[in-house]
């Protein structure tokens, strides 16, 4: 008689469907999954280990670069434990520009979770009309701080600078009528709180767009209910965080129980699933991209109304304005300690998370008074979930370990890190 | 209830449940609105079990666990205290000797928080220098299966008990550990793809170490409610 042996198979990591540089080795019997065993570290660049080399401010740049679809709010969790570190605040303003620009990156990480993950299950037009929405809010990063990805906005102490007054305009070009130029930059007239807020308005429509596409699609439900199901405390016990643990039934969202900046002064709800199948993740995400939008409108309001500083006026810690410094000695002694020392903190340990499109996104500082951190531990969401793959994937096909991945949200610039 | 309320609530639980019955040993500090429980090595295992399953601390989540490595803890590569009489040095100073520090050289960091209380603990214990090793949290949270990995791979900690302790994050047969302070931050190895033998090889780093901008610790009054340490020491003596 023959001899019967599993399968293994190399998923990756060059496979279109894992998200990057995923290698997942698959032990099969036929066509079912026995044992997945995910081999990650292919993109490790040692970001923690830079970070200890690197004055405070200069590591806020790598942040952009570990979950690379949700740049700010990386950001903002790196900012807020240096901020918890020196005991300060930012000034009401710069907190509505962060929480604005944590939901537009909310919303620009989950239309690439929702294009890519239909494009894995085989519906391609999704993906091309989310890339389209994508790009008007790439064009708000691009406003803000002249990169559409890697923004390094936020700094300790508020952000950047304030929002322009006149949001960024296509020219004519060589190629393309007049025509086409007036209506790319039909939205473009105002400021950028006008583009903002017309595409607050444009939004809920296109989210409905996304919908019919999906929701009802008989195949997008035959390939998604019932698969990877997690229920709650298994979610708990693998320690999974944002939409996945939401999806599976527990209302769970530190925006909301542990509020920071100020998500406590804007209103929102919290969508949670009842299966704790991918399907129920979907649904879960796609509110969450229609709440995002609500916050936003509120953001975009206060902030039409409220003017003031969006950075702290402690010299020590943020750089004085250009013009004083030509003028005022202690300024310019500030901006040179700044940009060749920088700051110390003070001695001690703080850890601040902050929900990320993706789940809770931490960072842990130790820090012994020097200008560098001494050892920053970055928690990222992805790793705990991409941790609970083989539990997830264990008795499904083959095809269905594409839709777990999708469900996942798996970025591995923040699980290799 | 209020982020205060709900540690003030934790501190007295953890004082009950932990310090008074359980191990005299801890110590629990609260900083910055965190609380920190020290865990001696040996009695961990007990703590992490009595602050998962009990319902009035009720730990159902193990966020995070990492090695932290204390060997060159406050070292500065630029003096500034004799600076006023000397003048700085221009170069960094690089060959210090590691000094092991707070307790011992390698800590543990886990992070766990309460989805039903929400709250959240810090628990730290620090493990020896020639054998860091401390017991696996797997049995209590399957989360900690990959973060002890993680820790592993990168501190050279190990975790008893754990069920499949292999490197995660670095290469394939990669030789240290690179979060531990005495690994440089260049490497130990650079590959390049050699023509002759048709295939990639590593040697040894090519580059030398650079320091852009030197470490410095500070305790100047900046941070201090406007008191230097130094100022209050003078005090005190004269």
């Amino acid at each position: 008689m023959a001899e019967i042996r599993n399968f293994t198979i190399n998923f990756g990591p060059q496979h279109p469907a894992a998200h990057g540089v995923l290698r997942l080795v698959l032990e099969m019997d036929g066509e079912v999954i026995e044992r997945a065993d995910p081999h990650v570290g292919l993109l490790h660049r040692g970001t923690e280990k830079l970070a200890e080399a690197k004055p405070w401010n200069q590591s806020i740049g790598y942040m952009d670069r570990l979950d690379y679809v949700s740049m700010m709010c990386n950001e903002h969790g790196y900012v807020g434990a240096i901020e918890k570190l020196l005991g300060i605040e930012p000034p009401l303003r710069a907190r509505y520009i962060r929480v604005m620009f944590d939901e537009i990156t909310r919303i620009l990480n989950h239309l690439l979770w929702l294009g890519s993950h239909a494009l894995d299950v085989g519906a391609m037009t999704v993906f091309l009309y989310c890339f389209r929405e994508r790009e008007d809010l790439m064009d708000c990063y691009e406003a803000v701080s002249g990169a559409r990805m890697h923004a390094t906005y936020y700094r300790p102490g508020g952000v950047y600078r304030d929002l322009p007054d006149q949001m960024t305009r296509y020219e004519k070009e060589h190629l393309g009528s007049e025509r086409e130029l007036l209506y790319r930059n039909r939205a473009r007239g105002g400021s950028l709180l006008d583009f903002i807020e017309d595409f607050t308005e444009r939004f809920p429509k296109l989210v409905d767009e996304y919908e019919t596409l999906l929701t009802d699609n008989r195949i997008w439900k035959q390939r998604l209910v019932g698969i990877g199901v997690v229920p709650p405390e298994r979610a708990r016990q693998l320690g999974f965080s944002g939409p996945m643990l939401r999806g599976s039934g527990i209302a769970w969202d530190l925006r909301k129980k542990q509020p920071y900046a100020v998500y406590d002064q804007v209103d929102f709800d919290i969508p949670v699933g009842t299966n704790g199948d991918c399907y129920d993740r979907y649904l879960v995400r796609i509110e969450e991209m229609r709440q995002s939008n609500r916050i936003i409108r509120q953001c975009v309001e206060w902030l039409r109304a409220n003017p003031g500083p969006v950075m702290i006026d402690d010299h020590k810690i943020a750089p004085p304005p250009r013009a004083k410094m030509k003028e005022d000695m202690e300024a310019l002694i500030h901006h040179f300690k700044l940009f060749t020392e920088g700051y110390s903190t003070p001695e001690g340990e703080v850890y601040f998370a902050v929900e990320a499109p993706k789940g809770e996104f931490g960072c842990y500082i130790v820090s012994d008074g020097a200008n560098k951190p001494y050892r920053l531990k970055i928690r990222a969401p992805g790793f705990a979930h991409l941790s609970a793959m083989d539990e997830m994937a264990k008795g499904h096909m083959l095809a269905d370990v594409v839709a777990i991945i999708g469900t996942m949200d798996i970025v591995f610039g923040e699980i290799d890190r | 209830m209020s982020l205060e309320e709900r540690l003030d609530d934790l501190e007295e639980r953890i004082e009950e449940h932990i310090l008074d019955e359980l191990c005299e040993e801890c110590a629990l500090v609260r900083e910055r609105d965190e609380l920190t429980l020290t865990v001696p090595r040996d009695r961990l295992l007990e703590v992490m079990g009595l602050l998962r399953r009990k319902a009035a601390l009720g730990f159902d989540q193990c966020i995070d666990v990492c090695g932290v490595d204390y060997a060159a803890w406050k070292r500065s590569e630029w003096q500034v205290e004799e600076a006023p009489n000397t003048g700085f040095s221009r170069g960094a100073e690089r060959d210090e000797p590691l000094s092991p520090k707070p307790q011992s050289r390698f800590a543990v960091v886990y992070h766990l928080l309460s989805l039903t209380n929400n709250w959240r603990l810090r628990v730290k214990t620090f493990l020896d220098e020639e054998f860091p090793a401390v017991d696996s949290v797997v049995g209590l949270w399957k989360s900690a299966d990959w973060f002890e990995r993680e820790a592993f791979d990168l501190f050279g900690i190990l975790f008893k008990g754990h069920p499949d302790l292999r490197r995660i994050l670095t290469d394939y047969g990669f030789v240290g550990h690179p979060l531990r302070k005495d690994f440089p931050l260049i490497g130990q190895v650079e590959m390049r793809y050699d023509q002759e033998l048709g295939r990639v090889v590593y040697e040894p780093v090519s580059i030398e170490p650079r320091v852009n901008i030197p470490r410095v610790v500070r305790d100047d009054c900046r941070y201090t409610d406007g008191v230097a340490p130094r100022a209050e020491e003078e005090e005190a003596d004269g």
